[in-house]
């Protein structure tokens, strides 16, 4: 009778706990987005948003991040763009063409998954490297280069991971038809997984859009609005992390306020995704 | 000709250029990591010329501007707060994986899958805020003077802190995945012998899964050990070879990240950091190759 007690307790105890390290994560969530709101939201303004740095902004006179808001975002865009051009093919091939060298695509795969682990500074000093190499200086181009690096496999895996659902049947049907394997790709897995592809394509772009360690050595960092492919951009993580580094309050407080807007960025890139997935049902094949 | 045939000659034709181009990427993305390999490693010879990189790797002495290039303490300092990280991290989740898969009603998982995503979606910077706001001041005013010591609050200690949060949706989410792919034949065998789910848990899934779990925890570690800009924010950056989780560190990516800017103005001191990022990437591969293997094991022998 004992014995039961005991284990009894014993299983009530870990049940306690287990549940106590769920709560705390989701508190942790909590307390991120609470602590970064509450210092950042007061400092959040409409010339935040609009203006580009000033004369004395760095001492916590006027001026906003636009160049940075608008660096992320055409540096994020270029690179998604890219990675997009580079990735939807690779990931249909490794469903369509390869699919019958299972060994292969397990290896391929793989190969993906572990490239998907080297850490983004490691992309960042590479791309580097190639910038010194063609003696390029830091520009808005060689950070997309590096930035298009670095989500590739993240790119590559999700939309892959998609279409890893779509029925055999699909395939043999379209194969039996007469169609081309790129039409198969392009007109039937394309169409059938926009959905999942659109959500890789956006986890793609909050990954280039957050990352600071691959941008740090390649895009420089300036004042101006970016203008074009060759000049330094500003980034937003890079805003963040240079303003923090201020000893001024003023400046300090605009980097909780960046952090905020960079947040918000996040977040609505993951709503957004969310909506996707559930939207763009129509022309999938059940 | 007729109109048909030129028709599936143009559709062959664009077959054609559509399944080289996929080759050409395919390769391309492949050879990403060789790439990566031979581009750091062409610049680090310079270095690797001059001195023997056993010497560098295990020399103490960091002074640029007399050719000292010892990476022993900063690679000290990024197993301190790596193996912290993964300390705080692996108890929470691994308690937590098995409450959402054994135990929690599915509407809780349908709360905690989103957040999950976000955990693992915000960017380090905002880690690194975060840290600065929240964990610095907590460790200064909390975790210091209950051990006595009068700490600004910058230390191995918060950095391993931050990262635990970080790492945690991404352990979270393979072990959720390793403890899914445990037969549910197993389950329902062990129950209907009468034990209780926390026997099923510690004697059957914890066991059938433990390649799993080990290989979520390396991958996780592996993630750490790269992380760059939160760490640097909050880790206090000194160079000395740490010796107490209060103490301020020096992680390798630190490193990298705060000194490019003059890293061109002294001789050999790129080819050091570009060693510092070849010794990153050389470590954090065989560490994935490790887990991954382990990870394609598990699901080789359950399908």
């Amino acid at each position: 009778m004992k014995k039961t007690t005991v284990r009894k307790a014993e299983e009530l105890f870990f049940r306690v706990i287990m549940f106590l390290a769920t709560t705390l994560i989701l508190f942790a969530l909590c307390l991120i987005i609470y602590s970064i709101l509450k210092h950042g939201l007061p400092a959040v303004s409409w010339e935040m948003l609009t203006q580009v740095p000033k004369g004395g902004f760095y001492f916590g006179k006027e001026g906003g991040i636009l160049n940075a808001i608008l660096g992320s975002l055409y540096l994020a865009l270029g690179a998604s763009i890219m990675a997009f051009i580079i990735g939807l093919p690779v990931a249909l091939f490794i469903n369509i063409h390869l699919f019958k060298y299972r060994k292969l695509v397990i290896s391929i795969r793989f190969l993906l998954d572990v490239m998907w682990g080297i850490p983004s500074i490691v992309y960042g000093a590479f791309g580097f490297t190639v910038m010194v190499y063609f003696g390029m200086r830091s520009s808005l181009f060689a950070g997309m280069f590096t930035v298009t690096l670095f989500i590739i496999p993240i790119m590559i895996r999700a939309i892959d991971e998609v279409m890893k659902t779509v029925p055999l049947g699909l395939l043999e049907s379209s194969l039996s038809l007469g169609s081309t394997k790129s039409e198969i790709a392009y007109r039937v897995y394309f169409r059938q997984c926009i959905s999942g592809i659109t959500t890789a394509v956006l986890l793609s772009f909050g990954r280039a859009i957050g990352d600071a360690a691959s941008v740090l050595f390649t895009t420089g960092y300036t004042d101006n609005l970016p203008t074009s492919l060759s000049q330094p951009t500003a980034t937003l993580p890079l805003a963040i992390f240079f303003q923090l580094s201020s000893p001024i309050a003023e400046v300090k407080e605009r980097a909780y306020a960046s952090a905020v807007i960079l947040t918000v960025i996040i977040l609505a890139i993951s709503l957004l995704s969310r909506v996707s997935a559930r939207r763009y049902q129509k022309h999938k094949i059940k | 000709m007729s109109s048909l045939r030129r028709y599936n000659i143009t559709r062959a034709f664009r077959n054609r250029i559509h399944s080289t181009w996929m080759i050409l990427v395919l390769s391309f993305s492949l050879l990403l990591p060789v790439m990566l390999g031979i581009g750091l490693y062409l610049k680090s010879v310079p270095l690797l010329e001059d001195q023997s990189l056993f010497g560098i790797l295990f020399s103490g002495t960091w002074k640029p501007l007399s050719g000292h290039f010892g990476l022993l303490p900063f690679i000290v300092s990024s197993l301190w707060v790596t193996v912290l990280a993964l300390l705080i991290a692996g108890p929470i989740c691994l308690l937590s994986a098995i409450h959402l898969t054994q135990y929690a009603r599915p509407v809780v998982l349908k709360i905690m899958h989103p957040v999950i995503d976000i955990l693992a979606g915000i960017p380090s910077v905002i880690f690194g805020v975060w840290g600065v706001l929240v964990i610095v001041p907590w460790v200064a005013e909390v975790i210091g003077p209950f051990f006595g010591k009068n700490i600004t609050g910058y230390s191995i200690f918060s950095g391993g802190v931050v990262l635990a949060v970080m790492i945690i949706p991404f352990i979270l989410n393979i072990l959720i995945e390793v403890f899914r792919t445990v037969p549910e034949e197993l389950t329902e065998a062990t129950l209907s012998l009468g034990a209780t789910r926390w026997m099923f848990v510690k004697h059957v899934l914890i066991r059938k899964a433990f390649p799993g779990i080990v290989s979520a925890f390396s991958l996780g570690l592996s993630r750490a050990f790269g992380e760059t800009i939160a760490v640097l924010m909050v880790v206090g950056n000194v160079t000395r070879i740490p010796n107490g989780a209060l103490q301020p560190g020096y992680p390798l990516p630190a490193l990298i990240a705060n000194n490019y800017g003059e890293m061109l103005s002294i001789p050999m001191y790129d080819s050091a950091l570009m060693l510092a990022a070849l010794v990153l990437l050389v470590i954090v591969i065989l560490f994935n190759i490790l887990s991954r293997w382990l990870i394609y094991r598990v699901e080789k022998n359950v399908g």
